[in-house]
């Protein structure tokens, strides 16, 4: 059975960061930094296998087993739910979900809200604890558009510097909840190879804190 | 050629179950859809094929075993009701719109449940994942225990869901922010993160727990729990309270199996005596389930070839003789007699049978 730790990492900026955050914490893996178009990365002698997948799969990789531990964003856990242990808070590529709308918008209380989002079950979630009714919009990009040809009332969006928002005359309304990446892990993997898993875990969190 | 991994653990479970004096369950594919509507939170999904048959009943296609078995069993004092089943069911696979069958072993123990009930059922759950897996992990919690020390931390109704979440989750950090939002002192921060971080070996983990249990509550559970982890010395079981997440329907101990290269837990289990309840009944009950469809991918490990022989015929090659000769080769392995080599199936064999009788290839 192989023993190394299969860890999928998010393609981009934050991927980047993040393997620079398991190279400090003592897993590093050299080839990793070399210029070439290989997908695989491993350093058998700290037991590590890094390869890239999109950012938004990496919990598809885990959850399947595919890989035993991942980086993710956690609107990626709050929107899909994968069964996966959610071991540690990276504190990086922080964000926050957030609700937002045109500058003069008020809440149409005796009307459905039409929502426009990327995120259908984190927007459906928050609206339901406030017993809101309202209309989801699906849509895959380019969200900040939607209120402003009248396709929906109020977009649900990640907001990082709220720069995009402001340039399309968006204002951020309410939060719903922070997001930053997280360390996740398979279930049944982290049972086999639990000393590992929480050497790293425990490594990345010295990282963090320190 | 081998009998697959997934045959053979039918098999040798029934053969296990047998042993310590199980009956087999035979069921209907159809049961009405009131039973699933009432009980919906039981099941794993809660989507169910129905259709209405021709007395006009709705009917379901059986999403689940042990709603049914209860169904059929009755309440005797002092008296225990001990089936096993291997039956299909239909269910919506996770993550998609369409439903799968999924083949499902396993057992129920209903009645006056008693420690020695209780413990058979777990020692029968290891000796399963035995059977499947060299290297097999159990993992074991018991919701008594946990809800008590949920309790016991002066939590919001909506908190305590919450934290049961991030438990399942390891969530430590998830944890400690909702500590502090919910005001909980530190002791009991203390007590919920050793729910979350504790795991492993039983002794170790609950030496770690008891120093931070104070309600007579939160004793008795750990009491009945460690007395259980004691019977059970021998077999591979390890304790983590991440395994259940539902308070509703069971209330004693829960438990997840694992082996090692399936991703996803092969054995799921628990003490369920709430459901009865709900249902009316005075009986407690504990059973697991196999999910023998996840098994299959213990097959991966493939032989090189299909059949040991391929036989290849010639068209005015005596049957007779055919026949004779083939079941002498079974002595060898199997043998698919054909008149030209089929195009997808690997050999690692092949013969020659002529007028004038075997031949090599």
């Amino acid at each position: 059975m192989d023993k190394m730790v299969n860890v999928a990492l998010p393609k981009g900026r934050l991927g980047e960061k993040v393997y620079k955050l398991f190279k400090e914490a003592g897993f590093e893996c050299p080839s990793i930094e070399e210029q070439n178009r290989k997908l695989i990365f491993e350093n058998p002698e700290k037991g590590v296998r890094y390869f890239w997948v999109k950012p938004s799969d990496v919990a598809i990789y885990v959850e399947r087993g595919a890989a035993d531990i991942g980086v993710c964003g956690k609107d990626i856990l709050l929107e899909y739910r994968p069964d996966v242990y959610e071991l540690l808070d990276l504190k990086m590529g922080k964000c926050r979900m957030a609700v937002a709308a045109k500058k003069e918008f008020r809440d149409p209380r005796g009307e459905t809200l039409r929502v426009a989002t990327k995120f259908p079950n984190i927007a459906a979630t928050y609206y339901n604890e406030k017993c809101r009714d309202i209309d989801i919009i699906k849509l895959n990009g380019s969200i900040e558009i939607a209120p402003i040809l009248g396709l929906s009332d109020v977009i649900v969006d990640i907001v990082e510097t709220g720069k995009t928002l402001l340039e399309n005359d968006l204002v951020p309304f309410e939060t719903i909840v922070p997001i930053s990446a997280r360390l996740i892990a398979n279930t049944a993997g982290y049972k086999f190879k639990q000393e590992a898993i929480e050497a790293i875990k425990k490594g990345l969190e010295k990282q963090i804190n320190d | 050629m081998v009998i697959r991994k997934d045959e053979q653990a039918i098999f040798a479970l029934r053969n296990l179950y047998r042993q310590y004096g199980y009956s087999q369950y035979k069921m209907s594919r159809f049961e009405e859809y009131d039973l699933y509507v009432r009980n919906k939170d039981f099941l794993i999904s809660d989507e169910v094929i129905t259709f209405t048959d021709r007395s006009g009943r709705l009917l379901a296609l059986k999403p689940d075993v042990t709603l049914s078995i209860i169904k059929n069993t009755v309440d005797r004092v002092g008296a225990v009701q001990k089936v096993y089943y291997n039956e299909n069911v239909f269910r919506v696979a996770k993550g998609t719109h369409s439903f799968k069958e999924i083949m499902q072993a396993g057992l129920e123990c209903i009645g006056d449940l008693q420690e020695y009930e209780i413990a058979e059922v777990l020692m029968l759950a290891s000796k399963s994942l035995a059977l499947i897996g060299e290297n097999y992990v159990l993992d074991l919690s018991h919701m008594g225990l946990v809800a008590a020390m949920l309790s016991a931390c002066a939590l919001s109704e909506e908190g305590k869901g919450k934290a049961l979440s991030f438990i399942h989750q390891k969530s430590a950090h998830e944890l400690s922010a909702l500590c502090v939002q919910e005001g909980l002192s530190q002791k009991a921060e203390q007590k919920l993160l050793a729910l979350c971080r504790q795991s492993g070996d039983a002794r170790q983990v609950l030496d770690a727990l008891k120093p931070l249990l104070e309600t007579e509550e939160e004793l008795a559970a750990f009491e009945e729990f460690s007395a259980l982890c004691a019977i059970l010395a021998e077999e591979k079981i390890r304790l983590d309270f991440s395994v259940g997440n539902d308070m509703k329907y069971y209330s004693g101990v829960v438990f997840k199996g694992y082996i090692e290269g399936i991703p996803a837990s092969v054995l799921s289990g628990g003490q369920y005596d709430k459901l009865l309840q709900k249902m009316g009944r005075k009986s407690g009950a504990i059973g697991f389930a196999v999910y023998l469809d996840l098994l299959e991918r213990l097959n991966r490990e493939k032989a090189d070839y299909d059949f040991d022989i391929l036989l290849l015929r010639e068209e005015d090659a005596d049957s007779a003789a055919l026949i004779q000769a083939v079941e002498q080769l079974q002595k060898e392995g199997s043998v698919l007699v054909a008149k030209a080599p089929p195009e997808d199936l690997r050999f690692c064999k092949v013969l020659k049978f002529t007028k004038g009788g075997l031949q090599n290839g």
